[in-house]
């Protein structure tokens, strides 16, 4: 149950995490003329971030041992 | 393409539809589940994207560049907080047989029918733009595909709603979702409201539109252009479309984009489709674990190429394309029949998810918390004699199916032309939204009442319709647009897109703020108008709770309540059908251990279990309604209740006073294991001493007796060696009786049974009495004694008898190890520190330093034992030692052999205390 409660704890972390990266002003902070590898920067944050939240939720999820 | 073939080829896709939820629901007869594993149950919730992902997220883009996202970040947020909120939904839902969130909500503030109907209501109206949404995105990509190779696309404010209804290809199609919905999902009345041949069709279709909107991307990106960056860099030229890549397109701004995010996180829970596909099918909860991340996968790979293909459609068409049918039109362009196709049937099983799931779900609320409690109020219809009502419950849903669709279908004529796709589902969502107070307040707080539901739910719902419905009409013309620009009854103040003057937010996040503050500030002030009564109380417990009360077995219902067998069976024949009636009855009957139904006891259990049967069939507050008029009841008053929340709480409380109590119990067993562990060693120590007593006792006795027997044995020794073998066996007998008074003495010690005086004595004195008392000895052996006494008395607090016995021991062993003629030992009177010190040296051998604590121990004897003759009992010592301790004092040997010095000095020390201040 402690694990469990761990667990959800983590993934709620997660969510204030993702809560600010993904939002204003953050998002406003990124150079709209900028490009990154010929994708735009803005772009390029947002997807990255957010499969950045995906890879932390698989980790904490898929943690073995509980 | 052919009108005919077209056709077809999505008949024939809706077939295979058919196939897998046949195929599926077989293996499910056969307890072989298709459905139970996670994957799958990502995938189903995957229904999330209808075409609005599909065609509308394009058009989105095209508008305002990543705007489109927050819709998707959304429930990636949400499953965060999911492990949470959706496991306690979860097993709420299970528990109570919840079948939709209407009945969730009417079950959690106190199984209220009027409750349930608003709900239904307000999801019914709520969704209907969505469905309207499908049927827009499906007939019009039908109407472009016809017209291939040519792009005859209707522009947005083309007349297409002026064409007469019976040639509309959206009714048709709308006509067509429905039957086939009816075929899918209601074919029979499940307990459960379970579906898992549907659950099943549901995860292929989105794996059908999330390979044909990839095919799309991979096309434009890589078919098109030169690869995404190629596109980027296109657009980054033209000035129009370079806007959308920065932060400053329409989807730019904070409370735009902070409100999609959050209507998108309360739909991806509450959407009526949605609960049923992640609450009511579910089929196990650790399946939950996996989806919360393949989920959001699934949505991230679903939006890569959303900005790509709305940028190379633009680059290619311009704005003289709707920018909603680009997934279509741009394969079509660039003569990809097959691609089209293909794109056609994606959308086709984004739009068909959609439809089927919602109206399923829609159809059961509808018939539960709608019809049923209407119906079986009127006496008329005579619904309370009919033996089996089952086909009655599958009726009303296929109706309600048919006329959730025809609802869609008019809202689509009447205001679907005036909107793209999203604008047209963000209506849903926002409606949808309005359900977050009164669920998640129900869930974690108590005190929210049926009264506080009922209004927050009404005020929002009325905000939301004047604030977004309303204005969708008159966008449309079907109001007068005066309604928008001049305010209701011409006031500026009522203008329904900015209420009391309001500006500056878009249309979505002005409806949520204005509806979100009158839902929740409606909610909370009605609720906290009065407190919660009875049954909601109880209700509230078993929300709020939830995961502690079912820790708690054989919790008793709310309410008691006996009916007999005879009278539960013929109800829940009539609502389930006989056989499956039948074997829940039996199935109850084995799990209580009863031979037959006939003989289970009429208890409350029995009542809650059948009610609980029924909710399933009829929603908990129809179920409840009918339990109540075949049971005697006695509803529980307040007081009741609260008595039965404190044998909850008593019994969490009695578990922790049992988890204190094994506790405390085994720390007492670690305390016990101690002192036994001690105990044993005292035992060692005991038998060694014995065994050491004896073996001193026997030495002396052995030679006693040796030269005893000789004097008996021969009579004529001479008198010389009669006199020295007499003098022995005296001597032995002398060592032997100070043995055992020395034992004597040191057993009364240790026990603590000594007697002892505490006298004022002066050191010097004691000492004095104590060297001429040996005085003989030490003439005997012509052994130097010198005694050093200070001027001043030393005054202690002691036993004067047991200190001359110390200094007579230390005297005595002093002379014992000096040789004879040159031995010289100095017995001195020292004050040093608040303490008196005695020290008594010899130049004898001295004591090895690993020998020096050895000699204070009972029967142990400083040197080599097997070349000397012990010298003494080998308890002085050890005596002497605990005499001086019980003064407060220290007995030490000084000694170093090994560095050439002689001799030994044995001091103590005590503490000095004058008499007065004693």
């Amino acid at each position: 149950m402690n694990r469990q409660r761990l667990t959800g704890s983590r993934l709620a972390a997660i969510f204030l995490l993702g809560s600010v990266l993904l939002n204003y002003p953050l998002l406003s902070l990124i150079d709209s003329q900028a490009d990154v590898l010929g994708v735009p920067a803005l772009y390029a944050y947002v997807f990255a971030a957010w499969g950045g939240l995906i890879a932390l939720m698989v980790a904490v999820i898929e943690r073995r041992g509980g | 393409m052919s009108q005919a073939a077209i056709i077809a080829v999505s008949f024939a896709y809706l077939a295979v539809l058919f196939a897998i939820a046949y195929w599926a629901d077989r293996r499910a007869d056969a307890g072989r589940s298709v459905i139970n594993r996670s994957s799958i149950y990502a995938l189903s919730l995957a229904v999330y994207c209808t075409t609005w992902t599909y065609y509308g997220s394009v058009g989105r883009a095209a508008i305002s560049g990543i705007g489109f996202l927050p819709i998707y970040l959304g429930p990636t947020l949400m499953m965060g907080l999911c492990w949470f909120v959706m496991l306690k939904m979860l097993r709420i839902a299970k528990a109570h047989r919840l079948t939709s969130i209407a009945d969730f909500v009417a079950a959690r503030y106190g199984k209220s029918q009027l409750l349930g109907g608003l709900v239904t209501v307000i999801a019914v109206l709520g969704v209907v733009p969505y469905i309207a949404l499908q049927l827009k995105a499906v007939s019009g990509s039908l109407n472009i595909l016809l017209h291939y190779p040519e792009i005859v696309v209707p522009t947005r404010a083309a007349a297409l709603s002026a064409a007469p209804w019976h040639v509309d290809s959206a009714l048709y199609v709308a006509l067509t979702l429905a039957v086939f919905t009816i075929l899918f999902g209601t074919r029979h009345l499940d307990a459960s409201e379970r579906h898992e041949g549907m659950v099943a069709a549901i995860a292929f279709e989105s794996l059908v539109k999330l390979l044909a909107f990839t095919a799309v991307g991979l096309f434009v990106s890589f078919g098109i252009y030169d690869g995404i960056g190629d596109i980027f860099a296109r657009a980054r030229l033209e000035p129009d479309l370079a806007q959308l890549l920065g932060a400053g397109g329409a989807g730019g701004s904070a409370s735009g984009w902070a409100a999609l995010t959050f209507v998108s996180m309360m739909s991806v829970l509450l959407l009526p489709r949605q609960f049923q596909i992640a609450i009511v099918e579910n089929v196990g909860e650790n399946h939950l674990r996996r989806a919360l991340w393949m989920f959001p996968l699934y949505l991230l790979a679903i939006n890569i190429f959303v900005l790509p293909i709305a940028l190379g459609g633009l680059l290619v068409f311009g704005n003289s394309v709707d920018a909603d049918t680009f997934v279509l039109t741009l394969p079509m362009a660039h003569h990809q029949q097959g691609l089209a196709l293909l794109v056609f049937i994606g959308g086709l099983s984004a739009a068909t998810g959609m439809v089927i799931v919602e109206t399923i779900a829609l159809s059961t609320m509808v018939c539960n918390d709608l019809v049923m409690p209407l119906a079986l109020r009127l006496p008329w219809l005579g619904l309370n004699q009919r033996a089996d009502l089952s086909w009655l419950l599958l009726l009303i849903r296929r109706c309600a199916i048919v006329i959730i669709v025809l609802l869609g279908y008019a809202y689509f004529r009447l205001a679907g032309e005036a909107y793209a796709l999203v604008a047209i589902g963000l209506i849903s969502f926002a409606a949808v939204a309005q359900f977050a107070p009164v669920i998640f307040g129900g869930l974690y707080w108590k005190g929210g009442t049926r009264h506080g539901a009922l209004a927050g739910l009404s005020a929002g719902f009325l905000v939301w319709a004047y604030t977004l419905v309303l204005p969708s009409f008159a966008k449309s013309g079907w109001l007068s647009r005066d309604f928008l620009e001049q305010g209701a009854f011409g006031i500026g103040l009522l203008k329904p897109q900015q209420l009391f003057g309001l500006t500056g937010l878009d249309e979505i996040a002005h409806c949520l703020f204005w509806s979100m503050l009158a839902n929740v500030g409606a909610y909370l002030a009605v609720s906290l108008a009065r407190a919660p009564d009875a049954r909601e109380a109880g209700q509230a417990l078993l929300f709020v709770d939830a995961h502690r009360l079912a820790q708690v077995p054989g919790r008793a219902p709310f309410w008691r309540g006996r009916a007999e067998i005879e009278q539960l069976a013929p109800l829940l024949n009539r609502f389930l059908g006989r056989e499956r009636a039948q074997a829940a009855l039996e199935s109850y009957a084995r799990r209580k251990g009863v031979a037959a139904v006939e003989e289970l006891p009429a208890d409350a259990e029995l009542v809650a279990y059948a009610e609980n049967l029924l909710a399933g069939a009829l929603g908990s507050a129809s179920a409840r309604l009918m339990m109540a008029s075949v049971v005697e009841e006695e509803p529980l008053g307040l007081e009741e209740v609260l008595n039965i929340l404190d044998e909850a709480h008593q019994v969490r409380a009695y578990s922790h006073e049992l988890e204190q109590r094994s506790q405390e119990l085994s720390l007492a067993t670690q305390e016990l294991r101690a002192a036994n562990l001690r105990l044993q060693e005292l035992d060692r120590l005991k038998d060694d001493f014995i065994s050491t007593v004896s073996h001193e006792l026997r030495t002396p006795l052995t030679s006693i007796r040796a030269f005893s027997e000789m004097l008996r044995e021969d009579p004529k020794i001479d008198l010389v060696d009669r006199r020295k073998f007499l003098g022995i066996i005296v001597a032995e007998t002398q060592r032997l009786t100070r043995l055992i008074d020395q034992v004597l003495d040191l057993a009364k010690i240790e026990s603590g049974n000594a007697e002892w005086r505490a006298d004022q004595l002066d050191l010097r004195e004691v000492v004095q009495a104590a060297t001429e008392a040996t005085a003989q000895l030490f003439k005997e052996r012509r052994i130097a004694l010198d005694l050093q006494l200070p001027q001043r008395p030393a005054p202690v607090v002691a036993d004067r008898d047991r200190l001359i016995q110390v200094m007579m021991n230390l005297l005595s062993n002093a002379a014992k190890f000096c040789a004879g003629d040159e031995g010289r030992v100095v017995v001195s009177v020292r004050e040093d520190d608040a303490a008196g010190v005695v020290s008594v040296a010899d130049n004898g051998p001295g004591i090895e330093r690993g020998d020096q604590a050895v000699i204070f121990e009972k029967f142990r004897q400083g040197g080599d034992s097997t070349t000397g003759k012990p010298h003494g009992t080998g308890l002085g010592l050890p005596i002497s030692r605990q005499i001086i301790e019980h003064f407060g004092g220290q007995l030490h040997v000084d000694s170093a052999p090994e560095s050439g010095r002689r001799g030994a000095d044995f001091w103590f020390s005590l503490p000095l205390k004058a008499a007065s201040v004693n």
